[in-house]
């Protein structure tokens, strides 16, 4: 069984599923470190620094000074303060933490939570039938069609399901929708849509980790009399485990990050974190809460790092198995 | 290749995977064709193909496209000439660039893309009020220009980082760049020719698969230019949907089937190369 070859997931997979979010994949060194010569690589070190030198500058101003923006501005006072800006508070985070903010943030973590259960549960049955499929043009359609779905959908999403399911939509208006009580600018209405391209997300992530699952674990399984239940049960699911929770936490983070969707079909009439952020940018906020939206950012980051912290350990984890 | 080992399984995993993938073709189908019909429904039992004929006269589509294409280009140019000339030299002459990279690469994949924007405009905000009578006030008034919103760049080019990176060293690793370069300085190559002429060729499909993605993440990027207040092809499909939803959702199907079809002939092309190779 341990002889067998692995199976190796075809490049347009693991292109895509990469692309989709698999962030801190520690990639084996394959040729350059052993082939390299020692006195070459010292004295091209100071040159091959400011090659890379652009791509540093670069980032620690576009990515360092929106950082350093949203670190000062969470904790000082706005311009527009009585105290003429600039002095140290807390009020800012806490007003963050409050009200209809706090609301939101509650709203957009049940949102994330729901539908990322929904779409690990649905993902995995589909990838798995994807995957297994016997016609490689149906896997690679399946698998760019989840890569624009998962990572170019925003708006045009929003459009699609208005004309499907707004008010007016053709499914609404067939079936009278209305009438039962359907309104896709709702709560539910949202989780509907955001499945559409979480799903697709899930699929991309997992596709990976089921490509690794052995064909010789299955037929070993099943020449020991297990039923497909029974593999599943003990030795498939224990071994996706790690990957189908880091694609959960994955998936969560989508969900929560989102704006483009949500914004171009409800507006503000779902309350969620990311549509009260846009609204205090565009100066909808009480006047020396300036700051409030950097603050509101901070508390985003907060949760994202948390999801990062809980994914990459799982990732690292679950990379184990598909070696 | 995996599917024929099944077989010997029994017919009945296929039954579950065909019903499976019925019941999601469905779920996946239905808004497509419904988004279809709606756009080319006329409201009173008939069809009309006004939305796509009209498009190129409607206010504002071409120039909101044609910045969003310039966007793109100068994305992808930018992404390109800042992330190559590192990847290389992390292979090349330090190793200990990679880990670095690696960081800074994945880094804007945790920020979301509302709170990096939040950052944004905090620093746009410093302009006004506490550089105005310093040179630097005339610099974040340059590149917040309606016309060619080089902030908007900027923040496309940091998105772009992650799947940038992975697609640029997947491709590297395919290739051993080291003696590559190594033996083509030895045929007495100079440096700009044994970049150019040998280990650009070589990856020439992570290239393209990069820049494509990068194109259509441009595309399709909203939030960021909505927040900031500029008008590329999303928003305008977005602000544009407030008056006529029928055209607004004919370009949302066309859209993502153009980026759709653009990414199938990646992979077409990334197999072609791959099958021709061996």
């Amino acid at each position: 069984m341990t002889t067998a070859p692995t199976p190796v997931p075809t490049p347009a997979a693991a292109d895509l599923g990469g692309g989709a979010g698999a962030p801190g994949t520690a990639t084996p060194e394959p040729l350059a470190a052993r082939s390299a010569p020692t006195p070459r690589r010292r004295r091209g070190g100071s040159r091959a620094w400011l090659a890379a030198l652009p791509l540093l500058v670069f980032f620690a101003v576009g990515f360092g000074l929106p950082t350093i923006a949203i670190a000062i501005g969470a904790f000082t006072t706005s311009t527009d303060s009585p105290d003429g800006g600039g002095a140290f508070t807390t009020d800012n985070l806490t007003n963050s933490l409050q009200g209809a903010y706090w609301t939101a943030l509650f709203g957009s973590i049940k949102l994330s939570l729901l539908t990322a259960l929904i779409g690990t549960v649905v993902g995995l049955p589909l990838a798995q039938a994807v995957v297994t499929s016997r016609f490689r043009m149906f896997r690679e359609a399946v698998l760019s069609g989840s890569g624009v779905l998962a990572n170019f959908g925003g708006v045009p999403l929003a459009f699609m399901f208005v004309a499907t399911l707004g008010n007016a939509g053709e499914v609404t208006k067939k079936f009278g929708l209305t009438k039962h009580g359907w309104n896709l600018y709702t709560f539910t209405g949202l989780s509907v849509v955001y499945l559409y391209f979480l799903v697709p997300l899930m699929i991309l992530t997992i596709t990976p980790a089921l490509e690794g699952l052995r064909v010789q674990w299955r037929e070993a399984a099943h020449n020991n009399r297990a039923t497909t239940f029974q593999y599943w049960r003990h030795v498939a699911l224990p071994v996706l485990l790690p990957s189908l929770l880091g694609g959960f936490v994955l998936l969560f983070g989508a969900s929560f990050a989102a704006y483009a969707t949500a914004e171009a079909m409800v507006g503000s009439s779902v309350p969620l974190i990311s549509m009260q952020i846009g609204d205090a940018l565009s100066g909808n906020v009480l006047v020396g809460q300036g700051n409030l939206a950097l603050a509101l950012g901070l508390d985003m980051i907060v949760v994202a790092c948390l999801v990062m912290a809980i994914y990459l350990p799982l990732q690292r984890r679950s990379a184990k198995w598909l070696a | 290749m995996a599917s024929l080992n099944f077989q010997s399984l029994g017919s009945r995993i296929r039954l579950g995977r065909g019903l499976v993938l019925l019941v999601c073709g469905v779920y996946f189908a239905v808004p497509m064709a419904a988004s279809v019909v709606f756009s080319i429904d006329d409201n009173k039992g008939g069809t009309t193909f006004r939305a796509y004929t009209e498009l190129l006269n409607a206010p504002g589509f071409l120039d909101s496209l044609s910045l969003s294409l310039e966007l793109a280009a100068v994305t992808v140019a930018i992404l390109l000439l800042l992330l190559v000339p590192a990847l290389l030299a992390a292979r090349l002459g330090a190793p200990k660039l990679r880990p670095v990279i690696e960081v800074m690469c994945s880094l804007p994949l945790v920020v979301p893309v509302v709170a990096l924007t939040t950052g944004i405009v905090g620093v746009l905000r410093w302009g006004p009020d506490y550089l105005s009578d310093t040179p630097l006030f005339q610099t974040i008034v340059a590149i917040q220009d309606p016309g060619f919103p080089i902030v908007l760049v900027i923040a496309y080019v940091l998105m772009a980082l992650p799947f940038a990176y992975r697609a640029l060293d997947a491709g590297l690793r395919g290739v051993d760049v080291v003696t590559l370069v190594e033996a083509a300085r030895n045929c007495g190559a100079s440096w700009p020719r044994a970049v150019f002429t040998v280990v650009l060729p070589n990856l020439r499909s992570a290239l393209l698969n990069a820049s494509v993605l990068t194109v259509a993440m441009v595309l399709g990027e909203f939030t960021t230019a909505a927040i900031l207040g500029f008008q590329p092809f999303s928003v305008w499909i977005s602000s544009n949907g407030k008056s006529d939803g029928q055209m607004s959702v004919a370009v949302s199907i066309l859209s993502l089937l153009v980026v759709w079809v653009l990414l199938l002939l990646m992979s077409a092309l990334g197999r072609g190369r791959k099958s021709a190779r061996t």
